[in-house]
């Protein structure tokens, strides 16, 4: 069936080595955690890596199996973006304010994923807080881009998506505020997928903006999203945006075979946004796309045109939203009940200004006085009032869009990955990189990420679909019928040990 | 739109935040440079739109009144910077 490296194996094969004691959970564990430490200093995908914790995972993982109460994810190893909290385990959202925290809990997803059974190998790389779009404002230092050095993975989940682009881990977790699990996925190559708003918890994922942030999945391929999303989804009281659905067997959807074999799009109308495909896209990436929308043709689907008029308008209005809701979350950061406390201090006003102005990095610091200028008496209703009534307008965009059409294409990124230290300085060039990706998280929608190519100095391109509200298996399927026909997944970036 | 170092003190201020004087005016100057970039949502008529302010409309949920948490303050209370006796102790805040 396959004769890659099992560290390069889809999560069925891996699946079928641990049923078949082929290799055992122990064994697989021990494979990836020798990666991580022959590759991971020339990547910094990771924050935390601790050996003895993953062997002891992988050991009760191999009792299941052998007892045979394994489910889909028992043994396979996996890496959370440092976002998550796990118990016992440093969360430092690469932030020197959480650098010495160590989590009393686990997040819902963490927890969700332990009782499957996944073995977790580390917490990766991010951008601090999840404030930025190249994992470099991570107090850790950057994340680099497995496909080149000196470039950045992209962001905030950059040290997942690095990660499995290394197959430093088979699949890892990430989530995605204005694009962060989908813009890394297209700088490293890998699919990744950030389903509707309200479908994963949020208990124990250190918030940056609540009516925007989100879990998603990364992997070498949908088929693998699949299975690490259908895993983390699920009702959870503890926060209150959680859905209560019923669970969807995405892996059972993607296995099931297309009425017709030659065209298993057929029935498909992908939506093509004027307003995307206009200027500003590299002429690389156009080429990329247009030939992975051919083929999607060539795969039974019919691609016509809609209009999303509003779109260009989901910068600012995502940015506001953003740093108004970052602001107001990040307050909790005091020095007092957990994180860092300033070393010196006059008086309690003081030891809050100085543990936050030394705990926070300048992106950080720059979004919370954002935030709270657009908060504050006399702005409120210009900015983050005004913000809210386009977001209005772009959820409506999409609304009418999909009376048209199933799914929405579109790059993931008008650019590739940018040179490590590129916008350092220029932050608003950095934002308005994020284009394709915000509107989507402004109407709570799903959308993936899946490799289409590569430009001319041989860095990835990703194609993004969006789909309508809860679509996640229509979005999974499509990408995977494409990955069926074409090979951009499997693609390897070849990495100096 | 530009903002003034007093300006942006004030919003230091507000967010509790120590920003050296140092770094004043690159931060003044970033600043601006998010302000302008924001500013083009002034130029859209959005009289008679309805915020909105989350992407599922939904009612707050209700549980029963019960209590559903373990005590766990001593493991919150070993990471805090500064715990003793169960409290979370800060500087004297009243003379």
């Amino acid at each position: 069936m396959n004769n890659a490296p099992l560290f390069d194996a889809p999560i069925a094969v891996l699946r079928h080595a641990l049923d078949t004691k082929a290799i055992s959970s122990v064994e697989l564990a021990t494979l990836f955690l020798d990666r991580i430490e022959a590759l991971d200093s020339a990547l910094n995908a990771f924050i935390t890596v601790e050996r003895e914790r993953t062997l002891a995972e992988a050991r009760a993982a191999d009792a299941r199996i052998a007892r045979r109460e394994s489910g889909p994810l028992t043994g396979i190893p996996l890496a959370h973006k440092d976002v998550f909290c796990a118990e016992g385990m440093l969360a430092t959202c690469a932030s020197k304010m959480l650098s010495n925290f160590t989590s009393p809990y686990d997040a819902h997803v963490v927890a969700l994923l332990k009782k499957a059974g996944a073995v977790n190998l580390g917490k990766t790389n991010m951008d601090e807080f999840a404030m930025g779009s190249s994992s470099e404002t991570s107090y850790f230092g950057p994340v680099v881009n497995p496909w080149k050095p000196g470039h950045v993975s992209g962001g905030s989940s950059g040290g997942s998506a690095a990660a499995v682009a290394a197959r430093l881990a088979p699949i890892a977790t990430g989530t995605d505020t204005g694009g962060s699990v989908r813009q890394p996925a297209s700088f490293c190559g890998v699919t990744g997928i950030k389903p509707t708003y309200g479908l994963v918890s949020r208990y124990g994922l250190i918030a940056y903006a609540s009516s925007l942030d989100q879990g998603g999945a990364f992997g070498a391929s949908a088929e693998d999203c699949a299975s690490l999303l259908a895993a983390m989804t699920g009702f959870d009281a503890r926060d209150s945006t959680s859905l209560d659905r019923p669970a969807e067997d995405y892996a059972a959807a993607l296995a099931a075979a297309p009425v017709d074999a030659a065209r298993p799009l057929a029935n498909l109308t992908i939506g093509l946004p004027r307003e995307f495909f206009g200027d500003g896209m590299s002429g690389d990436i156009r080429a990329a796309v247009d030939a992975a929308l051919a083929q999607y043709r060539a795969l039974g689907a019919t691609t016509r045109e809609v209009d999303l008029p509003n779109a260009r308008l989901a910068i600012p209005a995502y940015y506001v939203i953003a740093m108004a809701e970052a602001s107001s979350n990040l307050s909790r950061f005091d020095g007092v009940r957990y994180g860092r406390r300033a070393a010196e201090f006059t008086d309690l006003a003081d030891m809050y200004r100085k543990s936050r102005g030394e705990g926070f990095g300048a992106e950080v610091q720059r979004r919370i006085l954002i935030g709270t200028y657009v908060l504050s008496h006399g702005y409120y209703d210009a900015y983050y009032l005004q913000a809210q009534k386009l977001r209005r307008l772009i959820a409506g965009d999409f609304r009418r869009a999909f009376g048209a059409c199933d799914l929405i294409a579109s790059p993931t990124s008008p650019v590739t990955a940018w040179p490590l230290g590129a916008m350092r300085n220029d932050p608003v060039q950095m934002y308005l990189a994020d284009i394709y990706t915000t509107p989507v998280n402004l109407a709570g929608l799903p959308g993936i990420s899946h490799p289409c190519g590569f430009d001319a100095s041989g860095l990835p391109v990703g194609l993004q679909l969006i789909g309508d509200y809860f679509s996640e298996t229509r979005l999974l399927t499509a990408a995977h019928r494409f990955q069926q026909a074409t090979d951009w997944h499997l693609r390897r970036p070849a990495l100096a040990a | 739109m530009s903002l003034s170092n007093e300006q942006v003190g004030r919003l230091a201020h507000l967010a509790r935040l120590a920003v050296s004087d140092d770094a004043i005016d690159a931060t003044r100057a970033q600043l601006d440079d998010i302000l302008a970039l924001i500013a083009q949502m002034q130029a859209i008529d959005t009289n008679g739109i309805e915020p909105m302010s989350h992407p599922q409309e939904l009612a707050a949920r209700l549980r029963e009144d019960a209590v559903t948490e373990t005590d766990r303050r001593a493991a919150f209370q070993a990471i805090a910077p500064h715990a003793e006796a169960g409290l979370y102790l800060v500087p004297k805040v009243i003379e």
